[in-house]
């Protein structure tokens, strides 16, 4: 795929989505990799909806319409488990029964399958993030930022083909967010991975400095 | 959507078909069909037979009016208590006395209470001779009085704590606090707010269990064997008597017994119904008359006060049998024994054997099956949308065990089947599984989505999730579940009797078969080992955990 090809990026085609016969939203965007895509709008406005969607987890009582690809494959219908799309929520949803390095290990590819191989990778993921030596820690027991970098890596060693970040600041201080914030957007533009950000802080968006839409009631079609 | 159908199918069918067959192995005797043995005719001849039994009615009106009155003081018990103190330290003070009593067999609590309360019992000695002048034992009959106190008491003590459990099950899904917020704002006092505004709906959630309650003491054989009146005794005792009998065609008097029995149940079901819409019309009374009631100390106190001694009465029968499994010589009235020693121990030992490894073979099969079971029905998500899942997973607690394990026996007869142990698991696991569902799925709700679908966010199978997400983080659930199909499983005495048939023994039956006459150092022995069985199963779901996790302080919760 060469880079600035037609189909490069994250395509949403027409989505509209829909409960009990009323229309919660309808959009159309282009993420070109790299990009963020800020999705903004008050609780209920079908934001999480939307997330749920382009992640493959809608409940079937709502009704979808649209497409949505990635470089030009289909990913309409098809199950999560095999979209590869990274997930990052505010709560940084570590497993509690792993150690730091069998989270890591967890979300680490299947295709790198030599053990020594995936056990350097994941060493170096938590290097790459200043956790050297975490590897076999309690997630219990880390501070509120180091958890959000391990699941930002956790991500990171699935190889996704995209991120979708829910709310994912909102439960750090302003410090950290900060910090946090610029990490997860410089990882994924190293990457060339499409974000899509779904949020009620106008300061995330302005951090994204990618395309805001605001859906919700006042901006429905 | 297949797959759902598949597993909701096969528990529906696994459990409703052998309760429907086994009443057709019950009713088709009670008629006289029974070819096996020669019954080919249509006749009424058997419940001729059965009305010609002397004291038939006083043993059925025992029974009857036991479930009932046992049931209503457990359910008023539970209620009033649940009123007066929920949200408070006193409820989980009394939570954490009262939920290791489920664990303990009806038959220990029943020896336990009957060594309690005897003439010659552990109550007697403390006041006696000083404030009795009782130097040797009276001559009363406790227990096995003939109105069936003890029976009630009995009863009480072990079904309060079930009542109680399932209440604190459903008790998250009632906005408790804020009612109670509301209530004590217009001047309402704890106990009146809550039954006017949470009872009904928290009723609602436990009527299942409750009519299973019902049920179970209107038709008890273990507990009334030991505390029940002795001649005549209540009907599910002597309708044992009459199954067991070697003379097969006792079969048919029992048969039309157990259909007598399953009436009973029913007309107690039937009093339930209306005792329900009294209960409701006193309530809209009570809303109606603005009576504010906001000092109910009093009540509160009672109904506290009930709960411990009730739990008491269970702990301090378990103590008696311990010191009558350790006793030397101990005379009435002498409150210690003489001195202490091994000897009934080692004398009892060698036998309860192979009764205790029957016992745990049995149990963790049976819990085994029913845990993957459980596993399998939640994850296929269905209990939420069941409701007649839910009623057929109650329906072995709701059909009295009389009526259709002796069918189910008969049927066995009938196609010649041999007792074998493969089948004692299956019929035991008929009566775990609603436990084991019961005790796993408010931990499998109540479990964080986002966990899963991060797995799948990161490539994983719906199965590996489960595996590798869900199963290790509800280990600790898993294995309570597991441990509660345990304990059901060891306790069970009848279903054991019946399709083991005598050749398979469990310590349960064993226990329950020393009420005769057994003497009470042994039966103090038995009783302990089968109390310590389930204990022990209890003691691994609670360490297990800490071991696998011992790393992992999130885990350990």
């Amino acid at each position: 795929m060469k880079p600035g090809s037609k189909t490069d990026g994250l395509h949403l085609d027409a989505i509209s989505i829909g409960l009990h016969g009323r229309t919660l939203l309808c959009l159309s965007a282009v993420v070109r990799p790299g990009d963020v895509l800020t999705v903004m709008g008050p609780s209920g406005s079908g934001k999480s909806a939307l997330l749920a969607y382009l992640g493959g987890f809608l409940d079937p009582v709502f009704t979808a319409n649209g497409r949505l690809s990635i470089d030009g494959s289909d990913l309409t219908g098809i199950p999560a488990e095999n979209r590869r799309c990274g997930l990052l929520f505010q709560d940084p949803l570590l497993f509690p029964h792993l150690s730091v390095g069998g989270n890591l290990l967890f979300g680490l590819t299947p295709s790198i399958a030599r053990h020594s191989q995936r056990r350097r990778m994941v060493e170096q993921a938590l290097v790459d993030v200043e956790l050297q030596g975490f590897f076999d820690r309690d997630p219990a027991t880390l501070s509120g930022g180091q958890k959000a970098r391990v699941a930002l890596q956790r991500v990171m060693l699935s190889a996704p083909r995209f991120l979708l970040l829910d709310e994912p600041f909102s439960k750090l201080d302003s410090d950290l967010r900060q910090q946090t914030r610029t990490l997860i957007f410089s990882t994924a533009k190293a990457a060339g991975l499409p974000v899509i950000l779904v949020t009620h802080d106008i300061a995330d968006a302005e951090a994204a400095g990618g395309r805001v839409v605001v859906i919700g009631e006042e901006t429905g079609r | 959507m297949t797959r759902r159908f598949v597993v909701s199918g096969f528990v529906l069918a696994l459990v409703s078909l052998p309760v429907l067959a086994g009443l057709a192995g019950t009713i088709g005797p009670a008629f006289g069909y029974l070819p096996a043995i020669g019954g080919n005719s249509f006749t009424f001849e058997h419940f001729a037979t059965l009305a010609a039994q002397p004291h038939l009615m006083r043993s059925s009106m025992v029974s009857l009016t036991a479930g009932i009155v046992a049931t209503s003081v457990s359910l008023i018990m539970v209620m009033l208590f649940t009123a007066g103190y929920a949200g408070t330290r006193m409820f989980s003070r009394i939570q954490h006395m009262v939920s290791p009593l489920l664990a303990v067999p009806h038959a220990a609590a029943a020896f336990g209470l009957a060594f309690l309360v005897a003439p010659s019992g552990l109550a007697m000695r403390l006041v006696s001779p000083g404030l009795t002048g009782y130097t040797s034992p009276p001559d009363w009959l406790v227990p096995q009085d003939p109105l069936g106190l003890t029976m009630i008491i009995g009863l009480v003590a072990k079904e309060m704590p079930f009542l109680f459990l399932v209440t604190l099950a459903a008790l998250p899904q009632v906005p408790l606090a804020q009612t109670r917020h509301m209530t004590a704002n217009l001047g309402y006092g704890r106990i009146r707010g809550f039954l006017i505004a949470s009872w009904p709906l928290l009723y609602r959630q436990i009527r299942l269990p409750v009519f299973a309650v019902l049920a179970y003491a209107s038709s008890v054989v273990d507990m009334a064997m030991i505390l029940g009146p002795a001649l005549p005794a209540p009907l599910p005792v002597r309708l044992t008597q009459w199954m067991a009998d070697s003379d097969l065609r006792m079969r048919f008097l029992a048969s039309a017994g157990a259909l007598l029995q399953l009436v009973l149940t029913m007309a107690a079901m039937a009093f339930w119904l209306i005792a329900e819409r009294a209960g409701a019309f006193v309530l809209k009374r009570m809303s109606g008359s603005g009576i504010r009631q906001p000092d109910d100390r009093t009540i509160r106190r009672i109904a506290c006060a009930a709960m411990a001694v009730s739990a008491a009465f269970v702990f301090l029968g378990l103590l008696v049998l311990f010191m009558w499994s350790v006793a030397g010589l101990w005379p009435f009235p002498s409150l210690l024994p003489h001195y202490i020693t091994l000897q009934p121990w080692m004398r009892a030992f060698p036998q309860a054997v192979a009764p205790v490894v029957t016992t745990i073979t049995l149990a963790g099969a049976s819990a085994t099956a029913a845990l993957l079971l459980a596993i399998g029905l939640l994850w296929q998500d269905d209990l939420r949308a069941g409701d007649a899942l839910r009623f057929v997973l109650y329906l072995p607690l709701i059909v009295p065990q009389l009526c259709f394990v002796f069918g189910l026996q008969i049927l066995g007869l009938a196609l010649g089947l041999e007792a074998s142990f493969l089948l004692l698991i299956f019929v035991h696991l008929i009566f775990v599984l609603p436990y084991v569902v019961l005790s796993l799925s408010q931990p499998w709700q109540a479990f964080d989505r986002r966990y899963e679908t991060v797995a799948a966010g990161l490539g994983k199978s719906p199965l590996q999730i489960l595996l590798r997400v869900r199963l290790p983080m509800l280990t600790r659930a898993c294995l309570t579940a597991f441990a509660v199909g345990f304990a059901v499983s060891a306790g069970l005495y009848l279903p054991t009797l019946l399709i083991g048939a005598g050749r398979m023994v469990t310590i349960t039956t064993e226990a329950v078969a020393l009420s005769a006459g057994g003497d009470r150092r042994t039966i103090g022995v038995y009783t302990l080992l089968q109390t310590l069985v389930p204990f022990i199963g209890f003691l691994i779901a609670s360490l297990v955990p800490h071991l696998l996790f011992r790393d992992r302080r999130a885990m350990r919760i």
